[in-house]
């Protein structure tokens, strides 16, 4: 570690005269970035964010509002000898994220909380704290990186694919680029750990957080139904071609593309959730050839490419639509009235169109931004019109 | 990597209401009892000894509070002692209901339900009228509790009020004098209430020990059973460390008082100098408050950004109430003040002592100026 080069977050000063706050969730990702950069000299200062009553989440009652996770990085900045505190974003963390969760499924999406966290409380929220700190950068323990390019940094994937969290950081702004770092983004999660054992931290072998950490035991339903007790409403599941297959018992606990769950048997052919109308309760079921979508609009667009947004012309990229799916090639068309709208017109049809999921962009590595998949609000389809651009998108090399 | 120290940075320590440092009178004291292990209970001499040394601390901490010396009982600190005195006077007694202010600290209030709390005004001053309507309307006898002085504004509640009400509807005063102690004098029969709780790491002495002190003859129902320790009002072998060093520092009680003109000017100075921002405001600092605390908000700028950037220069100080998690929760005794969210949630408290010097004021203001830049 001691060759390591003083600038390396890229600041044209000592890493002594560099403050830098590290964002430690208590796991080993964040702990090493922290003892990494102590290591090499930065003047570090943890950030810990609280998020939610803990004791109210697990549903154990009284306990007091902490976790494993804030004793586990207090610890590791004991351990390694840096100055670290607790900022509290309850609030901020309820209205931005959680409400935003739960009414995401109520309106029939399927949101990703993750990415309104990082857009929020962590790039908004703890960077502005950073900077009242005093800090010349936040890092944080994505595997993403950043790279300067012509025009400034880059947003791109992580060196080790599998572990890349791109997908979850579509939102990130270029202001916000300036300022962030990650310094796992180039390593792969075995070296994480072996640092981490390098380092003597207790966390070295802690396991990956699954699921959303407000949603402990994967009940996302009942997160929802206490944030909004009066959301469950029931209604019928509907066949696309009109029958009605049976009831529900609320719209959240439907996913578009859904199979398992839908409760409903006797029909020659496996069913999919194909469509939400949160207005009527009423859940749209068919086979998986009505699931296909070929083009979408999205909402909430950040574009990280040459200009403020993407062309209205078309630009032909790689998009994911999933977080654990391959990118396939689809254009994006920029809006002329909406910075923040696209269309995107897939290159071949997918059944994994899912409102409320992110669609992000990709040139090869780079990461050119994402946005949300809006929900139809007009289910007349124009698949006629839309394949020849998509055949033409799909001609372009990416 | 091996373990070390955070770098070093020199420490400005104004949070003298969360805890002091060791006066070297107690560090002495303790220090040469650290080879005495006998359990004051037994019979033979290591028992004895360790029994004489109790004694002599239990006379000094009576001598400091105007108690006669039985009725001093050693606790695990301030929140033992609160605890005892509420459910312990309350059951021997017979109370029919425990009153007290929403700027009492937490371990009073856990004790007491929301129906319970009484009104202060806006500077914190437990309001007289409000008591005196409860008592009115509850049965007696009913026990109120309510502090010397706050340990967030310093504000010294008007204790003479309370307890001439307290003799008219025949009702017991229990007072939290935890922050007061080595401030200003707190004298059991001069107060004129039933009991007094005491901390000693406010004073100089260790953590994990203070004590409940009762007027002649009143009787205390145990929290604790089991041993029949501190004459069986509270139970399990004592901390004889922490009591041996409770009364070094008791000793030490004038020497401390003899300070407050002193770091009452130190405060001056420091209230002085912030005031020239137009936006801070320091809280009831128009009544009577302990002369070493100071409670100002610095509108715009969090509580919690505050002591970070003041750690980070090496200055102690602190805001609200930590809970377990580290998070600054903003002030309760702000909020029952009726101070908006926006100005309790950008408060600060800093609290002077006995080492505390012009330099440590000049080292305050220095980094806490840049902070009025953030606005």
């Amino acid at each position: 570690m001691s060759n390591v080069s003083p600038n390396s977050l890229g600041l044209e000063k000592t890493p002594q005269e560099t403050r830098v706050v590290v964002a430690m969730s208590g796991g080993v990702d964040s702990s090493v970035v922290a003892a990494l950069l102590k290591s090499q000299g930065y003047d570090v200062v943890g950030l810990t964010m609280q998020l939610y009553d803990h004791g109210a989440a697990t549903a154990k009652s009284k306990t007091c509002c902490a976790g494993q996770d804030i004793y586990d990085a207090r610890r590791v900045s004991d351990l390694i000898g840096i100055p670290h505190y607790v900022v509290d974003y309850e609030t901020t963390f309820k209205a931005d994220v959680m409400d935003r969760f739960a009414d995401g499924y109520i309106h029939g999406e399927t949101p990703v909380p993750c990415v309104l966290c990082n857009q929020t409380v962590k790039f908004r929220d703890l960077l502005k704290a950073a900077k009242d700190l005093g800090a010349d950068a936040l890092a944080t323990g994505h595997y993403v990186q950043r790279l300067e390019g012509e025009a400034g940094p880059e947003l791109h994937r992580a060196y080790e694919d599998d572990r890349d969290q791109s997908y979850f950081l579509f939102t990130t702004t270029r202001d916000q680029l300036d300022f962030v770092r990650f310094p796992l983004g180039g390593m792969g999660k075995r070296e994480t750990r072996e640092l981490g054992e390098k380092f003597g931290l207790h966390v070295a072998a802690k396991p990956d957080s699954q699921d959303i950490c407000f949603v402990p035991n994967g009940d996302y339903a009942s997160v929802i139904r206490r944030l909004r007790p009066d959301a469950a409403i029931g209604g019928e599941i509907v066949h696309v071609d009109g029958r009605v297959l049976g009831r529900h018992e609320g719209v959240i606990h439907f996913t578009v593309g859904q199979r398992k769950g839908l409760g409903v048997g006797g029909e020659a052919e496996p069913l999919y959730v194909v469509r939400i109308e949160p207005e009527a309760a009423r859940i749209i079921a068919g086979p998986k050839e009505a699931l296909l979508r070929q083009s979408f609009r999205l909402h909430g667009v950040n574009w990280l490419g040459a200009g403020t947004k993407p062309p209205e012309e078309g630009i032909a990229v790689h998009v994911k639509l999933r977080n654990t799916h391959k990118p396939i090639a689809a254009t994006i068309f920029g809006e002329a009235t909406d910075r923040t709208g696209a269309r995107v017109v897939l290159a071949e049809p997918e059944a994994a169109v899912t409102p409320g999921q992110a669609c992000v962009f990709y040139d090869g590595l780079r990461v050119l931004g994402g946005g949300w998949i809006a929900r139809e609000t007009n289910v007349t389809h124009q698949p006629h019109n839309l394949r020849r651009q998509s055949a033409a998108a799909g001609q372009v090399s990416v | 990597m091996t373990p070390s120290s955070p770098p070093p940075r020199s420490l400005t320590y104004l949070d003298y209401n969360a805890t002091t440092p060791v006066l070297p009178s107690v560090a002495a004291a303790v220090t040469a009892a650290l080879g005495d292990f006998g359990n004051p209970s037994s019979v033979h001499t290591a028992g004895r000894k360790a029994r004489a040394a109790v004694e002599g601390a239990r006379e000094a901490v009576a001598e400091m509070s105007g108690a006669p010396v039985q009725q001093v009982i050693f606790t695990s600190g301030g929140t033992e002692a609160n605890v005892l005195a509420l459910r312990g006077l309350a059951a021997a007694a017979r109370c029919s209901a425990v009153l007290a202010s929403g700027v009492e600290h937490a371990s009073v209030l856990a004790e007491i339900p929301e129906s319970a709390r009484l009104a202060v005004d806006q500077d914190g001053r437990i309001d007289i009228q409000a008591l005196e309507a409860e008592l009115k309307h509850r049965a007696k006898p009913v026990l109120i509790t309510v502090m010397l002085a706050n340990n967030e504004t310093g504000v010294i509640q008007p204790i003479d009020k309370v307890v001439a009400l307290a003799r008219a509807y025949g009702a017991l005063v229990h007072c939290d004098a935890v922050q007061a102690a080595g401030k200003i004098p707190v004298d059991l029969k001069a107060l004129g209430v039933d009991s007094v709780s005491l901390s000693a790491h406010k004073i100089g002495g260790l953590k994990g020990v203070g004590a409940l002190v009762l007027r002649a003859g009143l009787e205390i129902a145990a929290d604790l059973s089991g041993g029949g320790q501190e004459r069986r009002r509270r139970a399990g072998t004592e901390n004889v460390l922490g009591i041996i060093g409770f009364g070094a520092a008791a000793r030490e009680t004038k020497t401390l008082l003899a300070q407050a003109g002193r770091i009452a000017d130190l405060r001056k100075s420091l209230e002085d100098a912030v005031l020239q921002t137009p936006a801070v405001q320091i809280f009831s600092s128009t009544v009577a408050r302990l002369g070493n605390t100071s409670c100002f908000a610095l509108k715009g700028v969090s509580s919690e950004t505050q002591v970070m950037r003041l750690d980070l220069a090496g200055v102690a100080v602190s805001a609200g109430s930590a809970c377990s998690s580290g998070k600054i929760a903003p002030s309760h005794v702000l909020l029952a003040m009726g101070m908006p969210a926006a100005d309790a949630t950008s408060a600060i408290r800093v609290s002077l002592g006995w080492e505390t010097t012009a330099d440590d004021i000049s080292a305050f203001l220095k980094a806490w100026r840049p902070l009025v830049e953030q606005i």
